[in-house]
């Protein structure tokens, strides 16, 4: 319980730390770098989304930018301006173009949009496993491109909406991405979420045990969807402009790598590894324009993700959080990181009879 | 109409060549180490781009560099396996899907890097873009030959795989690998071979899409490697008859999917091959051909 304690004054501490932190930076840095942080914010959310379904219950899901341009179109289209829909959207129904929503509910709409899309995928397709979940979610994400690229009176097809108000900015994000830590760190150290971990470490152990399967399964994809429905507004509005193409098959590569490199199940290490990815491809893309060097920065992050699974396949923090964060609990997830066949990469054992 | 759907059945076959080179060497890999390798599409693409290469560098002769293309491609199969997975083998399936991710993005980034993005007309010598006219049916020479050169591939891999020691090792080694090792079969040569076969079916793919489309970028192999996929998995994953009989029927599937129904519903195309993946993972996991396995 002495956890409890300790956490008790560190996170409103760390949230005032970092509402500070906001303050300081948005009256000193200029626009390109505030948008640089809103974007690390934004990954940050959509890294500890995806590792609710990656991390904690071991779905290997390569859907989450579809979710992500569900929220993000949805958001979109309800604060789009009345005038300009009439323009670019002539095709839309009355009462949808009559709609000029304020950010925060088209937010959560968009959200409860991925989130429905999730219950209605996840009820089929989560009863595969392993790569088969993994090729059916991409399989999922190339549906929904194609869906968005074709309902045009919707979209706009592959033109995608662009001059959307840009409604985002930093405070929208920081408060958002604190909300998304703070819930899935509940749900990390709740029943619901031990019986995640527990499905990942052994299904049938835990289905022995009475943990419903299916239900947790859904549940954690839901939640995971709900956050990046959110992510896809926040997103939509920052960049002013939304494509079906933006939500790509790399997206998910990049976030899946965030959730690997930070290790499985902590929450840490996911918020950890989105800060430092964004920042080494920001800071390489100045380098890669001045050496005309085109796909550089992802070949390093590429071969940066490669010698992360071979060296230290559990991830920088395993599936625990560390012990600056929070000493007592380290005891307990210690043990789940321990008996972790999922990520710890027990193949010591296999490799060495080859 | 009759001739119309000659046409779109010939096209079809010739897409399913394609689909099912690219495919064998698909379920080859995920028959005996349990990997689903997204690098294998890549290898589709450093194919188109070798047989480029050899093109413009001088005269040799069209069935010369089709063998180069092979080895050139089995090369690189060699060295992803050596490099990436061999490191990797035993751990959790998962980990390998992720590795063959980066390659994929390492391999499509590293031709940006070196050949651009812009995409490069391809050349193939005059004789191979003559037409002929079969009644309604109108073939490229090339067209002609993608088939051939696939049936051809494809007999040669099955009496391999059939009636050779090599052949009886693979199996054994899909089978189950502890076995086959305890058997005295050398299972690191297999799964090396395993690798350079495939990726060489894939090389030699990629050579044929260059030909059919006419036009390569480093992105190319991304769509192919997607669709061999689901083409291994349609017809049951791990069992090579079934990648060939997977990659015709997608290959006319897609094809009549968009020749028979109306325009409107052609941009759908890549929506249907992904629905019917879902469907056919959901309602016949093992495919068409394939056996049922632990997994």
């Amino acid at each position: 319980m002495m956890g409890w304690n300790r956490l008790r004054w560190f996170f409103p501490m760390l949230i005032l730390a970092g509402a500070i932190l906001v303050f300081v930076l948005r009256s000193t840095m200029n626009d390109y770098v505030l948008s640089i942080v809103c974007f690390t914010g934004i990954n940050i959310i959509l890294a500890v989304s995806l590792n609710v379904t990656n991390g904690f219950t071991g779905l290997f899901s390569l859907g989450h930018p579809a979710f992500m341009a569900v929220g993000g179109y949805v958001a979109a289209i309800l604060t789009f301006p009345v005038a300009r829909k009439a323009m670019l959207l002539p095709a839309l129904p009355a009462w949808l173009a009559a709609q000029q929503w304020s950010l925060l509910p088209a937010l959560i709409l968009g959200g409860l949009g991925a989130t429905f899309a999730a219950f209605r995928v996840g009820f089929s397709v989560l009863r595969l496993k392993g790569h088969y979940l993994a090729v059916a979610t991409l399989g999922f994400l190339i549906i929904l491109q194609v869906l968005i690229t074709n309902l045009e009176s919707y979209t706009r097809g592959p033109l995608g909406l662009n001059g959307l108000p840009m409604l985002t900015n930093l405070w929208w994000v920081y408060v958002w991405a604190v909300i998304t830590i703070y819930v899935c760190w509940k749900v990390k150290h709740s029943s619901l979420g031990r019986s995640m971990l527990a499905i990942r470490e052994n299904e049938i152990a835990a289905e022995c045990l009475g943990i419903p399967l299916a239900r947790t399964r859904i549940m954690s994809f839901a939640l995971g969807a709900f956050f990046a429905g959110v992510a896809g507004g926040l997103w939509a509005h920052l960049v002013t402009a939304i494509t079906p193409t933006t939500f790509s098959v790399i997206m998910a590569f990049n976030l899946v790598v965030m959730v690997v490199v930070g290790g499985s199940g902590s929450i840490t290490g996911a918020a950890f590894a989105a800060v430092m990815l964004t920042v080494v491809v920001e800071v390489l893309r100045p380098l890669e324009e001045s050496l005309e060097a085109y796909g550089i920065s992802e070949v390093i992050v590429a071969i940066g993700l490669l010698l992360i699974l071979l060296y230290r396949p559990q991830g920088l923090f395993g599936s625990q959080e560390p012990a600056f964060v929070v000493r007592q609990r380290q005891r307990v997830s210690g043990e789940v990181g321990r008996a972790s066949s999922y990520q710890n990469g027990k193949g010591g054992g296999i490799k060495s009879i080859f | 109409m009759g001739g119309y759907i000659a046409q779109q059945l010939v096209n079809g076959l010739i897409l399913g060549s394609m689909y099912a080179l690219v495919a064998i060497g698909f379920t080859m890999i995920y028959g005996i180490i349990r990997l689903i390798n997204f690098a294998h599409g890549d290898i589709v693409m450093i194919g188109a781009f070798v047989t480029l290469g050899l093109v413009i560098s001088g005269k040799i002769p069209f069935p010369v560099i089709m063998i180069l293309v092979f080895i050139a491609g089995a090369l690189m199969g060699i060295l992803i396996e050596r490099a990436a997975f061999r490191p990797m083998r035993g751990a959790p399936q998962v980990t390998g899907f992720i590795t063959s991710l980066a390659i994929a993005i390492l391999l499509q980034n590293l031709g940006i890097l070196l050949l651009t993005a812009q995409p490069r007309n391809f050349f193939c010598p005059d004789y191979l873009q003559t037409i002929f006219n079969f009644g309604p049916v109108s073939l490229r020479a090339i067209d002609f030959s993608i088939v051939v050169i696939a049936v051809v591939l494809m007999v040669f891999l099955v009496l391999l795989v059939r009636f050779t020691r090599l052949g009886m090792a693979m199996r054994a080694t899909a089978e189950n690998l502890n076995v086959a090792r305890l058997m005295g079969i050398n299972i690191n040569r297999t799964i090396m071979l395993a690798f350079a076969i495939g990726s060489g079916l894939a090389g030699v793919a990629g050579m044929m899409w260059g030909g059919k489309y006419g036009q390569i970028d480093p992105l190319l192999g991304f769509v192919p490697g997607l669709k061999a996929f689901v083409a291994a998995v349609i017809g049951g994953i791990g069992s090579i008859p079934g990648a060939m009989l997977g990659g015709y029927l997608l290959g006319f599937g897609e094809v009549l999917f968009v020749g028979l129904l109306p325009p409107i519903y052609s941009s759908y195309r890549d929506a249907f091959v992904f629905t019917t993946l879902i469907l056919i993972l959901l309602v016949l996991p093992t495919g068409l051909l394939g056996r049922k396995t632990e997994e």
